[in-house]
């Protein structure tokens, strides 16, 4: 790791005041990405503001079906939160299934989405829940918010402070595991809401967690799983490497929708 | 350099170190306490799993300084002087440790499980928990045994206690 | 002595400070003024070096210098070599190119070290190392065997034209050509076997010190066999004489093979202390373990295997060709040879086999052994082509092997192994009947009706272990014998220290060992201690690899114990004025049989160290060693069996059981012999399912670093496996053991992947098989039916 300062934040305009006053510094929530990130010499933030001792940022609230996860609210919280799976029982499996219980410990929601990695896991959550995203400065809808890989629609600067969301009346999340690193090869979170079905897909695309149309029109005319094994999923949108090929994954895509829509029932 | 001060097996300690010093370094090189190791860069392989604030998690993840504050239990610190907690004495009586490396991370995060389980535990729920924690020597095959026979004895006196 | 003698499941001494953070590894030593190291490496697959400037480096914050490959050269630091000779059939010998500690004018493999920083701390060292300047003119690349051979291929060593380094050859080709040319059928195949990578948990690491004074040097380092890295650096590499170079190996966390070698770096931290007068501090990461511990495997084979019209097998071709990357490491000429073609009869009588074997050189990570070495390659070859003959013959798998099987001992095979002892019909029995084999079609159905697909495959191996005897292995061109010392010291208050020269590193010597003391001697095993991996205090050993820490290095034990026996009985019937042939040993007293004369054994080590009153012209103490060397290898053999799962949808592999029936002689300590068998399980099945190092092939680029892209296994990626022992005791050695620690890993990659081509209907699938790969093999459509 270079050489780098820490700062710890204790409220959130005292993050936001020191983010801003270095170029080159980045938020640290559970660093669980870019603590490893930094070990391995692939960023070298100049400064690190620790986000993790800013009580505004803790915490779930669920009023009635209206969700509210503070941005370090670690992945471990959000499996173990009963209010939320009372609700929302999908996104408490999803935060489960991420990395280990080590990594659950540490690892944040808002540093999950910040950072959009390709292959995790809350990203297909958020979009697949037409989720908000809630800044220090502005809400960004899911849609508008995964811009790419590692990109997002946050200005430099911003920082995310909750994700919010009406829970779903129906919503389930398969992944398939990458044998080595066990992201997700492919993961697919499905939700069936008042305003409609959204089906959201993470670990597979080449640009990113993105939304499938047609997996959302077949699910909307009928919400079994048998729907989805037939829509065609166009493999020369998808990523190739070691662990997998677009075409195999156009078949997880597939096989873990269907898997996806029988875990929400 | 920045001065770290936390609590590590019940005590408190300070030390100089740069921002950039991992909490793993920081127990084994301040403070001297090499029983917990190293076994990989990308945060996969559980050999330095310790607790902080009472949860599991990878010092080798974690900065010194973001540690600071916190209250730390390392492996050598899980049990008295002398003595073996039971998840140790599981290890040993199931021959759960061959190398001994990744053993300290390993018997950290089993106690974390047990501890977080309330004795709800069986082969597969263990096989998962491990899922953060990689042995080379062992197969897993009697860490397993060590766990569910410690998470046994563990519950089963919490429940006698209770009665 | 029941509860800790031999066949006692005892549980380990050694736990309790590897349980409570007390182990002591090489990376947690700390000694005055130490400073830490960082290797500058090579980012090239091959290239030239025109330039290196370190200006830079050395001004860089707690830089105290950095040092190249010159400076090695100049101060006469000399080349890593192989150890063990091998001769082309043409009688030429191996063609060895030159490997530097430290590349002066080419790299040829990625992580090939160039230079070395020496820092305050290893995160200023690596902060400099970024800014030593190598101006490298880049070379093209070849990482595959069968590329490297083609004609035009880039050329990586001088000295080895074509990058052949031997083409060798054993067995019988005239014969084996007659037995294919008359055969009833013929079974051909392809078999490849995929490169590994070690992954010890502990990575490697070294300490040198250099103490001015005494012009001595002090290495740490994660060793298996610290005697042969005194006497390679001493005798090959010119770091010290023996007498000036102590090498420790403390605690050490795993080896597997990859640990056996003598790395480029334990020799420049030694140099580097001297270079720069403070201890030189390396502790290898996760990544640099990837660039550079040995690899394993990596062979390409064709193979043919002749049947008579009654099944029974009456030749068997294989031609091999075998990477061993840039550079020949120390046993990296003896695994894809005497390791690997003398275990070609695997159980099978077999009456002619002929095997040529070509190994080449790659813009890789060297190969070396890895756990098993050679004979996995062997048994998997072999397995997977009986598995493929049963199914080409329509027989059953069991069958076929059961009626090949070699049924008297000994028996002598066409590729110089003299089996010794062996009932492998035992074994199959036993692991068919732990499988429930026959009930194998009904769990099946059920699975098919789950939409799974379920397969179930056997292998019976064979190995040889304990690798011997000297004067055969030097025959055969290596460059050391392969005996064991033991030094057997009685203190006088009759507590034992057990000197070894075998190595422990997670196989628990400090109990097996002390069990067969207690067992001997009737003295709890809590009174000895075992002492090992210092060549200060341990005389002469070879370490432990090959399985042969039991049958080579408790044989020496036995011997020494012999002689101190026989020393006690001497004093102990001159005390109670008996005759020397009625002392008898019991429960920590020697006794007069037949009467109530006894004295317990401290009063005898007591007395053996006053002597006051001994044997006339009697020695006093009560100390003896011995070397043992063995006139034979040892055979372990048995059955394994995998029943698999498949997930059509994902091609997931899921294990439902796993068994295995060994047969390892007699056993000192079933828990420990337990666990060695699970750990190798646990390698084979990740060499089946998950492991492989893959290169990017233009560039030579390892795609394959860390714990992101290589798969190990995890606990959820494993079944408990069914255990149990069959026991032919080995003739060979006096405790009739026979080695454990490999037999999981050589025997169980074929079972698995029997299983699985089982399962998919057909045999188009390699190691790894992966969920991606097994997917991919049921899209093509199977040859046969899968549930015939």
């Amino acid at each position: 790791m270079y050489d780098t300062s820490y700062h710890r934040a204790s409220s959130v305009d005292e993050a936001v005041n020191l983010r801003s006053s270095h170029d080159e510094g980045r938020y640290l929530s559970g660093g669980m990405t870019l603590i490893a990130t930094m070990k391995q010499r692939l960023a070298a933030p100049s400064d690190l503001i620790d986000l993790r001792h800013i009580p505004a940022l803790k915490g779930i609230s669920v009023e009635g079906r209206r969700v509210r996860i503070g941005a370090a609210t670690s992945h471990a919280e959000v499996a173990a939160s009963s209010a939320l799976r009372a609700v929302c029982p999908a996104i408490s499996d999803l935060a489960s299934m991420i990395g280990d219980p080590h990594v659950r410990h540490m690892g944040t929601i808002g540093g999950s989405v910040a950072n959009d990695d390709p292959a995790a896991d809350y990203p297909a959550a958020v979009l697949g829940l037409g989720a908000t995203v809630i800044t220090d400065r502005r809400e960004i809808a899911a849609d508008d918010f995964f811009t790419g890989m590692f990109e997002t629609a946050l200005d430099e600067g911003e920082m995310i402070t909750a994700i919010a969301f009406d829970a779903p009346d129906k919503a389930g999340y398969a992944k398939f595991r990458n044998p080595a690193s066990r992201y997700a090869i492919t993961g697919v979170f499905v939700a069936k809401t008042g305003s409609g079905v959204r089906v959201a897909v993470t670990g597979a695309g080449s640009n990113g967690v993105f939304r499938h149309a047609g997996m959302e029109a077949a699910l909307s005319t009928s919400w079994v799983p048998e729907s989805v094994a037939s829509v065609s999923v166009d493999a020369s949108a998808l990523m190739s490497d070691l662990h997998a090929t677009a075409e195999y994954r156009a078949n997880l895509v597939r096989v873990m929708a269907k898997r996806a829509v029988a875990s929400a029932g | 350099m920045t001065k770290v001060t936390l609590t590590v097996n019940g005590r408190a300690v300070s030390g100089d170190c740069d921002d950039r010093t991992l909490l793993v370094h920081f127990i084994r090189e301040k403070l001297g306490l090499t029983g917990t190791h190293v076994g990989c860069d990308t945060t996969q392989c559980g050999a330095c799993v310790v607790h902080l604030d009472g949860k599991s998690v990878k010092s080798c993840s974690i900065l010194a300084v973001q540690a600071a504050g916190s209250s730390v239990t390392t492996i050598e610190g899980l049990a008295p002087q002398g003595q073996l907690h039971p998840v140790q004495a599981a290890f040993n009586e199931h021959h759960g440790l061959q190398c001994g490396f990744c053993t300290p991370g390993m018997v950290m995060t089993a106690v974390d499980l047990i501890g977080r389980s309330g004795g709800d535990l069986d082969e597969d729920k263990v096989r998962h928990g491990l899922e953060g924690n990689i042995c080379r020597c062992t197969g897993y095959h009697n860490i397993v045994k060590a766990v569910l026979s410690a998470n046994e004895q563990m519950h089963g006196e919490v429940r006698q206690a209770a009665e | 002595m029941g509860v800790e003698g031999i066949g006692a499941r005892v549980a380990r001494k050694e736990d309790k400070r590897f349980l409570t953070g007390k182990g002591r590894y090489t990376d947690d030593m700390v000694v005055p003024g130490m400073k830490f190291a960082y290797f500058v490496r090579s980012p090239h697959a091959h290239a030239r070096i025109t330039g290196i400037d370190a200006s830079a480096a050395k001004a860089m914050p707690g830089v105290i210098d950095v040092l190249d490959g010159k400076q090695l050269q100049a101060d006469g630091i000399g080349n890593l070599i192989c150890g063990w000779m091998i001769h082309s059939k043409d009688g030429s010998p191996m063609k060895m190119g030159a490997w530097r500690p430290l590349a002066v004018d080419t790299v040829r493999y990625v992580g090939d070290a160039v230079a070395i920083v020496v820092a305050d701390s290893a995160a200023e060292a690596r902060d400099a190392s970024e800014a030593v300047v190598v101006d490298y003119e880049e070379l093209p690349v070849v990482t595959t065997s069968l590329a490297a051979l083609e004609a035009g291929a880039p050329q990586i060593h001088p000295e080895a034209p074509g990058n052949l380094i031997f083409d060798w050859q054993i067995g019988d080709p005239a014969a084996t050509d007659k037995a294919i040319s008359e055969a009833a059928h013929v079974t051909e195949i392809e078999i490849l076997n995929n490169r590994l990578s070690p992954n010890p948990m502990e990575p490697r690491a070294t300490l040198g010190i250099y103490d001015s004074a005494e012009d001595h040097f002090t290495c740490y380092t994660t060793s298996q066999n610290p005697h042969v890295a005194r006497l390679v650096m001493s005798a090959f590499y010119n770091v010290a004489p023996e007498n000036k170079l102590r090498v420790i190996a403390p605690d050490v966390g795993g080896g597997f093979g990859s640990k056996i070698y003598i790395y480029p770096e334990e020799i420049v931290c030694l140099w580097a202390s001297k270079k720069t007068s403070v201890p030189v501090k390396w502790t290898s990461d996760r990544t640099e373990a990837f660039l550079t511990d040995a690899h394993g495997r990596d062979h390409v084979s064709k193979v043919k295997m002749a049947f008579d019209k009654d099944h029974r097998i009456i030749g068997l071709k294989v031609d091999t060709i075998a990477n061993l990357g840039a550079y020949m490491s120390l046993f990296s000429s003896a695994v894809p040879t005497y390791l690997y073609a003398t275990l070609l009869s695997g159980q099978y009588a077999i009456p002619a086999i002929h095997a040529n074997v070509r190994t080449v050189y790659t813009n890789t990570v060297p190969v070396d052994a890895y756990r098993g070495a050679g004979r996995p390659e062997a048994t998997y070859l072999l397995e997977r082509t009986m598995e493929v003959a049963a199914r080409e013959l329509g027989v059953s798998p069991a069958e076929l092997r059961r009626k090949n099987f070699i049924r008297s001992f000994p028996y002598q095979t066409p590729v110089i192994m003299n089996y010794d002892a062996g009932d492998y019909e035992a074994s199959l029995n036993a692991a068919m009947e732990a499988a429930d084999w026959n009930g194998f079609p009904a769990r099946r159905a059920e699975a098919e009706r789950r939409g799974k697909k379920r397969g179930i495959g056997m292998s019976c191996y064979i190995e040889a272990c304990g690798i011997a005897p000297s004067q055969a292995v030097g025959s055969l061109g290596a460059g050391v014998g392969l005996w064991e010392s033991a030094e057997v010291r009685v203190n006088a208050v009759g507590t034992i220290e057990v000197l070894t020269g075998s190595h422990s590193h997670g196989q628990g010597h400090e109990t097996t060992f002390a069990q067969l003391v207690a067992d001997r001697l009737g003295v709890p095993i809590a009174s000895v201690n075992i002492v090992h991996g210092d060549t200060d205090k341990v005389q002469m050993g070879m370490g432990t690899y090959g399985s042969r820490s039991g049958a080579v290095g408790m044989s020496a034990i036995v011997k020494a114990l012999d002689k101190v026996e026989m020393k006690a009985k001497k004093i102990a019937a001159h005390l109670m004025e008996a005759d020397e042939s009625d002392i008898v040993i019991e429960n920590g007293e020697l006794k007069v049989a037949g009467t109530d004369k006894t004295l317990p054994w401290f009063q005898v080590a007591l007395a053996a160290y006053t002597a006051h009153n001994l044997p006339a012209g009697m020695e006093p103490g009560l100390k003896e060693s011995a070397f043992y060397d063995p006139s034979n290898f040892t055979f372990p053999a048995g059955c394994y069996i995998a029943e698999v799962e498949i997930d059509p949808e994902t091609g997931k592999t899921d294990i439902i059981q796993f068994v295995a029936a060994d047969d390892f002689g007699n056993i000192i300590n079933p828990l420990i012999v337990e666990g060695q068998v699970h750990g190798g399980l646990a390698q084979g099945i990740g060499q089946a399912l998950l492991e492989e190092v893959r290169y990017d092939e233009a560039t030579g680029q390892i795609l394959t670093a860390s714990y992101m892209d290589y798969a190990m296994p995890r606990a959820d990626d494993l079944p408990s496996f069914t255990l149990s022992h069959q026991n032919t005791p080995c003739p060979g050695n006096p405790l009739g053991i026979k080695g454990c620690g490999e037999a999981g890993a050589i025997g169980s990659p074929p079972a698995l992947i029997n299983a699985i081509t089982d399962a998919i209907g057909h045999d188009r699938l390699t190691m790894p098989a992966t969920p991606l790969k097994v997917w991919t093999a049921l899209q093509d459509a199977p040859t046969r039916l899968a549930a015939e």
